[in-house]
Order: structure tokens, then sequence, then C-alpha cells
């Protein structure tokens, strides 16, 4: 086993062995809570690593056997992969911080249980990531499906069970019914299962089943939350913030897209696509997503149902990028999964700290709450801005790309499409800040300071703005995935 | 050199042997011992058999010297030695089961003459998986059915209902077998003779024969009723939820797929002339059928509430998987039914396992109500249990998603985009009634404080042999995709 294979392992597997660690550690507090942390920084050096010696040109896969001709046991990086173990990893550090704040603030039961299931949602993301074909990027994404189903529920209240209800059957029905078929009808087309660049699709399939085929993964993969099959998405938050922080802010929903677009760069081929015009349905369909779903959020008042319909939104910018098969699409659509990534969880961070600390969900109830929680409303604010596209902020990069990607493919008026959302967003993430700074509040509201929820979000905020003019590292990996 | 030459012998003898032996012991602990000894015979041989097997294509085994066509011969080749190896598996996992369990569930003055009967179905069921004769075969399924329903009512002893379900199958079983019998009389009266491959040549001879045909419509719906095939499946779902649940799991892994092996013998080995008779049988019959007892079953699983009756349910669904693979009439689609006949095998045997341990664990019957947060009392168990679980699903990493993998794999090459739909539904569907499960048994407070007594060890080390068997055909395949392959080489030639 040479380093590399090694490192890959250890990033692999830090996830489980904290799991474990939390398990162990049952009864004493602080061990258990500072295992989180620990295994974060482990996993996120790792994946760095990984990362790096990625962008050297190196290959790094572990392959046990073949469980079937073609497919087999195997993880092996792809640059999209190596981007995406970071984006998982680094932000798993400060959310398993920022949960010890929320759930001792919050003074939730069942810790332990907790964060065992968390790391194994971590564990699982990993996997994905670092899958070397689309079967154990299937085993994984349902390991994810199945592990984050007691984080949902973990209120155990009726209105949990019930969202969690509606959480698996909509995520397994669509990965059994359509996903697992599409992907056996890929192997028994293609021969195997192997992520290739330039795809593995032969030349000679039916150029009039190939949106069919392209359809299967879209509506399959229902952690990317493409409308209809969006509904477990907004459902899901009934589970305790740093679950929505970093599952429908990062690990889950960005699972989902990662899966999509991996599928389009290493099964499809992005040439490919382009060509056979397979995908030119889905670009409508993301677009359609996009602007009802903003619409959407626009009518709601709990502020955590506002994000999660944000969130629809904002993964459908990525699946557009997919869709469009542009170079420059597909470089957006990636660089758009980090660049949401780290906003989208400030904003969760920030309304799980408001929660907390001043036991507020509604955005109605926040007015003049600014000044009382600056750092938060401020961290909001940049967060906002990022997802907007504004500069000197890392979202404006992606959603760049993903305009000349547009124009590129000959679909203009999807320029149109992503200015309307950008109008839209301003005015449903900005609300809560200027009803927190400008206006007055109506009653006393007692707020709290518990440190470990108010300084990730910070932490994270800051992180969106260095991305803006880090974004030439993080293209070292996105170029790699659409050059030839 | 004596026992290596006469193995497809005394794979039956010893077990019929053994019987007698125990039917006449004193102590349950002893006659326990030798039909244990027997069974581990019964592997080893089983295993003596494949290396034979696969260096000489087919083995014919003449009893008694005397040359079929005129003498019986046991006829052993690439579509059936692997099943001779599995009815040798599960008799040895079932047995060491039973120890456990069988003291639990009946009186203890029975036990050595239910070992014996025990022995007697294994001896049968090599018998059926070996003959070469249609009307040895027909003994053997005598011997077979009569030593089950035996077994079967044994179970009276926990649930009076076991008589009747015992009954019901004595009935319906006896209406099969006469079916079956009858089929062959019109076929020896058109071809004089009763050995299968004789059959065939005389055949090939005569060229398409009424009586052959109506000969082989009552044999195939003779053996029918035997494989549980929907819709005269009725003596199942009772059989198998009364039976106690060593019987349940011995009866559930092998005994009908001993019969839909056979099934498959008669639908693709015989008719090599008259072709599309069969392929009209299996368009035409045997297709619906299969796809009504998959939702049939499926569908009425999900609204169960005895786990050991949803399970039965269950495999009618799952029986019907086989026989969807068989009237594909391809290649491809028969070493799909080959396949999931061995992985289904594993994976019902091991559920029904996991089910009676809970059972007895809890001194009640296992239902939905009876089994609230038990998955956290008996943790070893529980874990096995949803392995198997999994696998029935057909999730990745086991036995189950090899079966489904090779099943889409046989569909897509028809082309038929709504048999894909039947299979992906069908499977979601059996998501249901496993998560239903799942969530009574892991995630719900008991209604009552439980008294759980102890996993009893041996009972939970057959269960784990069984599923580590399912995770290991899952992530290494290459063994029974090759016994699908080899079956269906024997049956319809090498493609």
């Amino acid at each position: 086993m040479g380093n590399l294979q090694l490192v890959l392992a250890i990033s692999l597997f830090t996830p489980l062995i904290t799991g474990l660690a939390v398990l162990l550690f049952n009864n004493r507090k602080n061990m258990r809570d500072i295992c989180g942390p620990i295994g974060g920084i482990i996993t996120f050096g790792s994946a760095i690593a990984i990362a790096m010696a990625i962008i050297d040109g190196q290959t790094i896969s572990i392959n046990l056997w073949q469980i079937v001709p073609g497919i087999g046991l195997s993880f092996n990086v792809t640059a999209l992969g190596a981007l995406f173990g970071i984006v998982a990893s680094g932000l798993w550090i400060l959310a398993s911080i920022y949960s010890v704040g929320y759930m001792r603030g919050s003074k939730a039961k069942n810790q332990t249980r907790f964060n065992f299931y968390y790391a194994v949602a971590i564990h699982a993301a990993m996997a994905i990531s670092y899958s070397g074909n689309l079967l154990m990027l299937f085993i994984f994404y349902e390991v994810l499906t199945f592990s984050t189903y007691p984080l949902v529920t973990h209120g155990q209240t009726k209105d949990a069970k019930d969202a969690g209800r509606l959480y698996m059957g909509i995520l397994v029905a669509t990965s059994l019914l359509l996903f697992l078929p599409a992907l056996l009808w890929v192997w028994i087309i293609s021969g195997t299962l192997d992520f290739t660049k330039g795809g593995i699709i032969p030349i000679d399939f039916s150029p009039s089943l190939l949106p069919f085929l392209l359809a299967m993964f879209a509506f399959g993969i229902g952690k990317a939350a493409l409308m209809p099959i969006h509904r477990w998405l907004p459902a899901a938050m009934v589970a305790p913030t740093p679950v929505s922080a970093l599952l429908h802010a990062v690990a889950v929903v960005k699972a989902g897209v990662f899966s999509f677009l991996t599928i389009v760069v290493y099964i499809f081929g992005i040439d490919f696509l382009l060509e056979s015009g397979a995908a030119v349905w889905l670009v409508w369909l993301t677009a359609f997503t996009i602007l009802t779903s903003s619409i959407i959020a626009i009518t709601k008042d709990d502020l955590k149902a506002r994000l999660a319909y944000s969130t629809i939104s904002q993964l459908s910018y990525i699946l557009l990028g997919a869709a469009l098969a542009t170079q420059a699409a597909i470089e957006g659509a990636a660089l758009h999964i980090i660049m949401h990534a780290t906003a989208k969880i400030t904003l969760f961070f920030c309304a799980g700290a408001i929660y907390v600390n001043a036991h507020i969900k509604k955005i109605s109830e926040l007015d003049g709450l600014g000044p009382k929680m600056p750092l938060v409303f401020i961290a909001f604010f940049v967060a906002s801005l990022s997802i907007i596209g504004i500069p000197p902020l890392g979202g404006s990069w992606s959603k760049f790309m993903l305009m000349v990607g547009s124009v590129d493919a000959g679909i203009p008026i999807m320029l149109l499409v992503l200015g309307i959302s950008s109008l839209l967003n301003i005015y449903y993430l900005l609300e809560p800040c200027t009803r927190a700074f400008f206006k007055p509040s109506l009653k006393e509201i007692h707020v709290d300071n518990h440190i470990l929820t108010i300084f990730p979000p910070v932490i994270t905020a800051t992180l969106s703005l260095l991305l803006f003019f880090a974004v030439d590292w993080v293209r070292l990996l996105t170029t790699l995935m659409v050059i030839p | 050199m004596l026992i290596l030459n006469n193995i497809p012998a005394l794979l039956v003898a010893i077990p019929l042997l053994a019987s007698a032996v125990v039917s006449v012991l004193p102590s349950a602990r002893i006659a326990w011992g030798v039909a244990f000894v027997t069974t581990l015979c019964c592997l080893y041989m089983a295993f003596e058999l494949t290396e034979i097997v696969s260096a000489s294509l087919t083995l014919s085994y003449a009893f008694g010297g005397w040359e079929p066509p005129w003498g019986i011969a046991f006829v052993v080749d690439g579509a059936n030695v692997h099943l001779v190896l599995l009815v040798a598996f599960i008799s040895v996992i079932a047995t060491v089961y039973a120890l456990t369990t069988l003291k639990h569930e009946i009186a203890v003055e029975d036990l050595p003459k239910a070992y014996a009967v025990w022995l007697l179905a294994i001896a049968s069921l090599f018998g059926l998986s070996m003959t070469g004769d249609a009307f040895n075969l027909f003994v053997f399924l005598e011997i077979s059915a009569l030593s089950s329903i035996t077994l079967i009512a044994l179970g009276a002893g926990q649930d009076r209902r076991a008589l009747l379900a015992a009954y019901n199958y004595l009935i319906i079983g006896a209406i099969g077998a006469t079916f079956y019998v009858i089929g062959v009389g019109y076929l020896y009266a058109a071809t004089g003779t009763l050995n299968l491959l004789d059959i065939i040549e005389r055949l090939n001879e005569i060229g398409t024969n009424q009586a052959a045909v109506t000969g082989l419509a009552f044999m195939l719906a003779g053996i029918m009723v035997k494989a549980g095939v929907f819709p005269v499946h009725i003596w199942l779902p009772a059989a198998y939820s009364f039976a106690p649940s060593a019987v349940s799991s011995l009866l559930s892994a092998i005994a009908t797929k001993v019969a839909i092996y056979y099934l498959a013998r008669l639908l693709f080995g015989i008719f090599i002339d008259t072709t599309h008779l069969i392929d009209l049988f299996l368009l035409f019959v045997l297709m619906p059928v299969s796809v009504i007892a998959i939702f049939y079953g499926t569908i009425a699983a999900i609204f169960q509430i005895d786990i050991k009756r949803l399970f039965a349910l269950s495999s009618i669904a799952q029986i019907g998987y086989i026989t969807f693979a068989f009237s594909i009439n391809t290649h491809s689609g028969i070493s799909a039914g080959f396949i999931h006949l061995i992985n289904h095998a594993l994976i019902k045997g091991a559920l029904f396992m996991a089910v009676g341990i809970f059972a007895i664990g809890i001194g009640q019957r296992a239902t939905m109500n009876s089994l609230r947060g038990v998955g956290r009392q008996m943790p070893i168990t529980f874990t096995g249990f949803v392995i198997a679980g999994l696998a029935l699903i057909g999730v990745p990493l086991t036995a189950g998603f090899i079966s489904k993998l090779y099943l889409f794999k046989a569909i897509f090459e028809t082309g038929n985009g709504i048999y894909v739909a039947v299979i992906a539904v069908s499977s979601a569907l059996s998501v249901l009634y496993l998560w239903k499960i799942f969530e009574v048994m892991w995630l719900q407070e008991p209604l009552q404080p439980l008294k759980i007594e102890k996993e009893p060890v041996l009972a939970c080390v057959s269960l784990w042999l069984l599923v580590f068997t399912i995770i290991i055909f899952g992530i290494y395949s290459a063994g029974v995709s090759s016994y699908g392959m080899n079956a269906a080489n024997a049956l319809i030639g090498v493609r």
C-alpha cells in the first residue's frame, strides 16, 4: 500500500472511527464532544493531501476485487471528488464544534446517538466523494440516507417522525426505482461503471434513449432536490439545526448534486452530452426549479424553511451547470458546490444561533435583534451576499462561470433566469438582516450567549470572502475535470 | 473409492438409514448428534460431487448397475450439482439451528421422532434434486410431502392452527402429486420410458405428440403446486408460518427450491422439438402469473402483522422473481433464475431463523406488536436479520443484489421497459415491509417491559453462517454466477 493509498484510507475511516469513539465516551461528555473536531481535522488534512496529489497529476486508488465483471470494490479519487472531499471534511470541523454549542445550548437528549450518526453520515459523504465507480457511489448514497434518518427524527415528536417518513420515502423510493435501474442499465450497455474522464457510454447508444437515461439519473438522485422531488428537503428541516446546516446545506444535498455532476462528467462525458443535446430539457427544468423555489422561499416566514427553499434553488444552479455541459458551465457547477456550501452553512449556523440564543424561528420576529447579536447578523449578511453573487465574495465566481457557460451553450436566456434569481435572492435573504438592524424591536428579548454557536458562522462567512481571492486554487481542481 | 463412486446413491441412502436409526433412539441429544453427523457427511459428499461433476460435465449414476433406461438413474450435471450442495449446506445449518430452538417448540419426548422425520425430509430432497427418472421423482415427491407435513404438524404444540396448515398442505399436495403422476402416465404411454434423458430421445424420434404434451402439462401443474407458484401456492403461507422455526427455515430455503429446479428441467430440458409450445406457456402463463405473484406477495406482506406469515408471503413474491426470470426464456434469464434460487434460499433461511430466535426470546409469536423494541435487546440476531432483510431488497454488497443485477441484465437484453418497471417497483415496495419491521423493532418502545431470554448461541451461529454466506456471495459473485451459467448451459445448451 502506497502512502497516498494510506492517506485515502485514513480519510475514509477517520469519520467511522470518530463515530465509534463517540460511542465509547458515552459517559464522558467533554471527551465525547472533542472527538468530532479532532476527527474533522484529521479527515480534512488527508483530504487536502489527496487534493494536492491529484493536482500533481497522480492517481490515488484502492482496488479490492470485482463483485461482478466490470464492477469492483474500488475507490478512485477524481478531481471533482477531491474537491467535494475537502468541502465535506472541512466544514465538518466547524459543524462539529457548532453542534456541541447548539446541542448543549438547547439541552438536547441523546447527544451520543446524535454525534454517532453525524460521524457515520460524514463517513458516507467522504466515501461518496472518493468512490471509484457508480455502484460504490450508490452504496454510500444509501448509507447516507439511512444514517441521516435518526438525525432527522432526533426530536422523536410526531412531526419529526412524519417528516422522517417523507424523507426516507422519497429518497429511498427514487433511488431504488430510478437510480439503481439506471446504473444497471449503464453497466449492461458499457460493461463497466468506473468513473472515466470522457464518459463510458458507448458512442452507438441510441440517441433517443439518452434523455431518458439522463432523466432516470436526474430524478433518481433525489438528494439533488430537482422539482418535483424536492419535498423531502423542507420536511427535513425539523431536524436540529446542526443537521440542517451540515447535512442539508453540505453533505446530503451536495452529495446529490455531486453524484449527478460526477455522472455527467465521468459517465456520460461532457462532450458527448453536449453534442447529443440530451440534456436540453433538463436546462429548462432546472430554470423552472430555480425560479419557482425562490418564489416559494419569499412566502416562508420560518427562517429555516426559507433557507431550505433557497437551497433547492441553489442546487438547481449546479444541476443547470451540469445540464449545460459546456466547460465553463461544468466548472461553474463545481465551484458552486464549494461556494454555496460555505455560504449556506453560514446561514444555517446563524439561524441556529438565533434560535438557541434568542429562541426565535420566524423572520417576522427578528425586528431589532441585530444590535444584540451583531456578529451573527453580519455573518448572515456576508453569506447572503455570496449567494446573491456580489463580488468580492466567492459566490460571484460560480455565478459568473455559469453565465459564461450558458452563453457558450447557446442558451443565453439563462442569463435572464440567473439575473432574476439574484434579484429574488436579494429580496428574501436580505430581509432578515434589514429587519434585525433597521426595525425597532417591539418587545424585550432575552439573548443568551453560547460562544460555540457564534464563532463558527463568523469563520465560514470569512471563508466565503477568502474564497473569492483563492478561487485560482480551487480552479486547479475544477479545470482538471473539464480539460481532456 | 467405493464412497466416491456411489455418492449420488449415498446422499439419499445415508440420511434414510440414519432416519430409521434415529427414530428408535431414546434421547433427543443423541438423536440430534446422529442427525448432525449425517448432514455433515452429506455436505462432505456434496462437495466431492461438485469436484467430480466439474471435471466431467454430466454424471449419470445407475442404481444397482441396471443401466438406464431400464434401471433408475440419478443424473447430476451443471443444473443441479450446486443445488445438491445447497441442500446439503442448508441441512447442516438448519440442523445446528434446530438443536437450541426445537426444544422450545415441541415436546421433548417427540424430539427423536422429529429428527427422524427431519432426516427423511432431507433424504427426499436429495433424491428430488438428483433423480433422472420421472416416476422415481414421484416417489421422492411423496416422501418429501409426507415428511414435511409431519414436521409442519409438529408446530401444533405451540399453535393448533399448525394442524390445519398441515392438513391443507396434505390435500393440496396430494392433488399436485396426482396431477404429476397422471402426467407421467401419459408420457409413459407416449414414449414407453420413464427416464428423462430417454424421454427426450424418444420425443425427438416421434415428434410432437398430443399425449406427450398433455402429460407434460399435467406434470408441470403438479410440480407448480410443490414449488409454491402462484396461484397454487395457497398451502404455503400457513404451512411456513405455523411450522416450528427450524422447519420453516429448512422448507422455505430448500423444499420449494428443489421443485423449482425440477420445473426448470421440465420446461427447458424435455421438449426440444416442440419448443414453441413451451414458449407460449412461458409467455402467456408463467410470465403473467409470476408478475401477479411478485405484486401479490409483496403487497400482502406489507399489510401482514404476523412476521412469519409476512415472510412466507414474501417467499411467494420471491418465487415469482425466479419463475419470472425463467419465463424470459433466454440463456441469461435462466441463469438469473438459478442465481436467485440459490441466493433466495440463503436469504429466506436466514430470515426465518432470525424470526424464530426473536419468538423464543419474547416467548410468544413474533408479530408487529410483540416485537416492539426487541431489536435493541437482541442485537446479534437483529443485525443478522437486518443484513438478510437488506439482501431480500437487493441492496448492493449482499447476495440479493447479485440476483437483481443478473435479473436486470436478462430483462435489458429483451429491451422491454415494462419488465424493468415490474422489478424496480416491486423491490421498492419490498422496502416498505422490511422498513416497517425495522422501525417496530429498533425505534419503537415496547408496550410492556420486555422479559427477553438470552439469545441461544448455536441458533445465532447458524444464522450468522448464513448471513456471512449472503455477504460473501454479495461481494464475490463469481461462484454463484458461474453456477447460473452452467445451469443454463446444461438445460438449453451453451450460448
